[in-house]
């Protein structure tokens, strides 16, 4: 060996650094692409949920007051005397019979003469970039039909969380969605969080390196993968069917109209929690294995035990990665529709869910709904419910970022 | 001369592989033991199977007996949790817990049932007590609710000290306790053993054999045998260790010759 000459260096840099910058235009290329779907797709929502509108009427407003004044600068008599006037004896005997026109608040007998008398439906609808860019002639063209009303228009505005599903697209809203999702993440949030990560301490912290734990590890990461219409007929099969009795509420002695045969609240959410067991346990169990090592010894250096280590030294140090995986997993449920279909989840539905042993519909499927329909304007309104949507999940995350902060505190 | 812990035959296993073999040791009440020897030559197993630290490891287990103050440590009866708050441990990385300096020694007193009884110090002199002995309670005493985190490595160190001493142990170990250290924080750590070594029985683990005859009243020589298993080649008085080895080994590891 000794007779060998050092070895030779060919300068490669030029070489490797030109291989570098294709590389880093490559990624550079990626992240973009990304970035436009996104704008993309966050600009076509927004140009649906804002724009002109036109509105007839069956009885336009200024034929109700008889002048050009607006219908709110009314005192309630007058506003009364109107309802009584124009709408049938029978509907106002129903009326009368809810609650007397006379203790109705002006707004209420505004909204009831919108509703009942004026009755609006929506003409033509255009999108945000048509607004902007045609605004010139749709004014115009408005201005030639004056029995309609040219407003502009946001689909996405307090009133769609405050009311139910209508056929009118200018009075429908997600309320029951939303009130159906809210009740469904709930019960799957309160059924896989302490189930996902209590598995999870046990696989990380407290199982062997058995053969067997290592087969329900693999599974466990297998399940994560498994299409969500199959947890939906697993649901529909265990929850819906098998556990009827509990699901229905029969057990507690509800029946008859008010129970769904299963296909409920409660059904959904114990569903949905099975979707998303895999992905907090995996996240979890991510979470506790980057606690370092040297924090375990310390603690049992010093006489802790198992689990006082586990509870005042893994868990405080997991808890925010803990948090993001769920986070995660929150959002998905949150937007999974098709194991909700396969359950059974109502298409048009009026009635608040009143417990969890109600049927119910979900955000995504009353979108759903909405997008299929044939009238252009419900797919506005579809838009707007999306953003709904992505306003929970905006909320949503942050609180759970705002939980981690709290326990990041070192 | 009373032995803190008594180590007979003593063979410890990770799987097949057997890392200390046949190794008796005595250890000292109140004095300082080091052991030196070459790198994977089973020191540090040595170290841990004496709180049973080793446990911990999946895979381990120890044959012969390791007795403290009359007690067989591996006998069913014992509980490892009770027997690492009587025998304390400090680590080679400064590992303090991610919280004020102050839960940093508070909460070992605490989980092992620390409860205040008149004439007996409360939980906040307990602490500052425990700072006091490992020398940091000057530096630290106006931050008290900064985190251990905070704290520069030596400080971190002499923390992880003050946690040990926290459940009042008997006997300390330190597994390479300087080593992560620059050279002053390592004196002020020598230091700090020296006036432990008044209180506790300490065992300490190093690399650095100056540091082992500048501190340590005892030394132990561990090195490797043919099939990489450790054995204990000479223990003795470090005076003796270090101008006068019995062991051809010894003095060529001590000479720096090799290791």
């Amino acid at each position: 060996m000794d007779d060998l000459k050092a070895p030779v260096f060919v300068s490669t840099v030029h070489k490797r650094k030109r291989n570098e910058h294709g590389w880093k235009v490559f990624l550079t290329l990626t992240t973009s692409i990304g970035i436009i779907f996104l704008i993309v797709l966050l600009s076509n929502i927004i140009n649906q949920s804002f724009g002109y509108v036109s509105i007839g009427y069956k009885v336009s407003p200024q034929e109700l007051v008889g002048t050009n004044q607006p219908l709110e600068t009314l005192s309630s008599p007058q506003l009364a005397e109107i309802l009584r006037q124009r709408v049938s004896t029978g509907l106002l005997k129903q009326l009368e019979k809810e609650k007397p026109l006379a203790e109705l608040s002006e707004p209420q007998l505004v909204n009831l003469i919108i509703e009942k008398v004026a009755k609006p439906e929506v003409v033509q609808t255009w999108t945000l970039w048509q607004s902007l860019i045609q605004k010139q002639e749709i004014l115009q063209t408005a201005s030639q039909k004056p029995d309609e009303k040219l407003v502009f228009y946001s689909w996405f505005r307090p009133r769609i969380v405050s009311t139910a599903q209508s056929s009118n697209p200018l009075t429908a809203g997600v309320r029951t969605a939303l009130l159906g999702s809210l009740w469904i993440i709930l019960i799957a949030i309160l059924v896989s969080f302490p189930l996902g990560v209590g598995t999870a301490i046990y696989l990380e912290e407290y199982a062997s390196e058995s053969l067997l734990n290592r087969i329900i590890r693999t599974n466990i990461n297998n399940l994560a993968g498994v299409p969500s219409i199959i947890y939906g007929m697993l649901g529909l099969a265990v929850f819906v069917r098998g556990l009827s009795q509990i699901t229905s509420g029969a057990w507690l002695g509800l029946s008859g109209a008010e129970t769904a045969n299963g296909r409920t609240i409660l059904s959904a959410g114990l569903t949905l929690a099975l979707l998303v067991l895999p992905l907090i346990i995996i996240n979890a169990r991510e979470a506790i294995k980057a606690v370092p090592d040297a924090l375990r010894q310390a603690s049992y250096g010093i006489g802790a035990t198992r689990w006082q280590t586990i509870w005042h030294h893994v868990l405080p140090n997991s808890i925010p990665g803990i948090l993001t995986g769920s986070i995660l997993a929150v959002s998905r449920a949150l937007g999974e529709s098709a194991p909700l279909v396969v359950i059974g989840a109502s298409t048009y539905i009026t009635m608040d869910p009143a417990n969890i042993f109600s049927r119910f519909t979900a955000l995504p499927i009353q979108i759903y709904q909405w997008t299929a329909r044939p009238q252009p304007e419900f797919r506005n309104l579809a838009a707007g419910a999306i953003l709904v949507l992505l306003a929970l999940l905006l909320s949503i995350n942050s609180i759970a970022i705002l939980l981690r902060n709290r326990y990041k505190r070192y | 001369m009373d032995n803190k812990i008594d180590a007979k035959a003593v063979n410890i296993y990770y799987g097949n592989f057997r890392a200390v073999k046949d190794v008796t040791i005595a250890i000292p009440e109140r004095k300082i033991t080091a052991l030196i020897g070459p790198s994977g030559c089973g020191k540090s197993t040595l170290l841990r199977s004496f709180n049973r630290m080793n446990d911990l490891i999946p895979g381990s287990r120890l044959e012969g007996s390791v007795t403290f103050g009359g007690i067989d440590l591996y006998s069913r009866a014992i509980d490892p949790v009770e027997i690492r708050r009587r025998i304390g441990i400090v680590f080679q990385k400064p590992n303090p817990f991610p919280r004020s300096i102050y839960e940093n020694v508070a909460w070992g007193a605490r989980i092992n049932g620390f409860t205040q009884k008149l004439g007996h110090p409360s939980l906040d002199e307990w602490v500052e007590v425990c700072l006091r002995k490992a020398a940091l309670w000057d530096e630290v005493k106006d931050k008290l609710r900064s985190s251990g985190l905070s704290l520069s490595g030596g400080q971190q160190q002499r923390l992880c000290i003050a946690r040990a001493i926290a459940t009042r142990p008997e006997i300390i170990l330190m597994d390479e306790p300087a080593s992560a250290l620059d050279p002053i924080a390592t004196l002020r750590i020598e230091e700090l053993m020296r006036e432990l070594a008044e209180e506790f029985t300490i065992v300490v683990v190093t690399h650095n054999m100056q540091q082992a005859a500048r501190v340590s009243d005892f030394t132990a020589f561990l090195n490797m045998d043919h099939d990489r298993s450790g054995i204990l080649v000479e223990y003795g008085n470090t005076a003796q260790i270090f101008t006068n080895p019995a062991d051809p080994r010894t003095e060529g590891y001590i000479t720096g010759r090799y290791g």
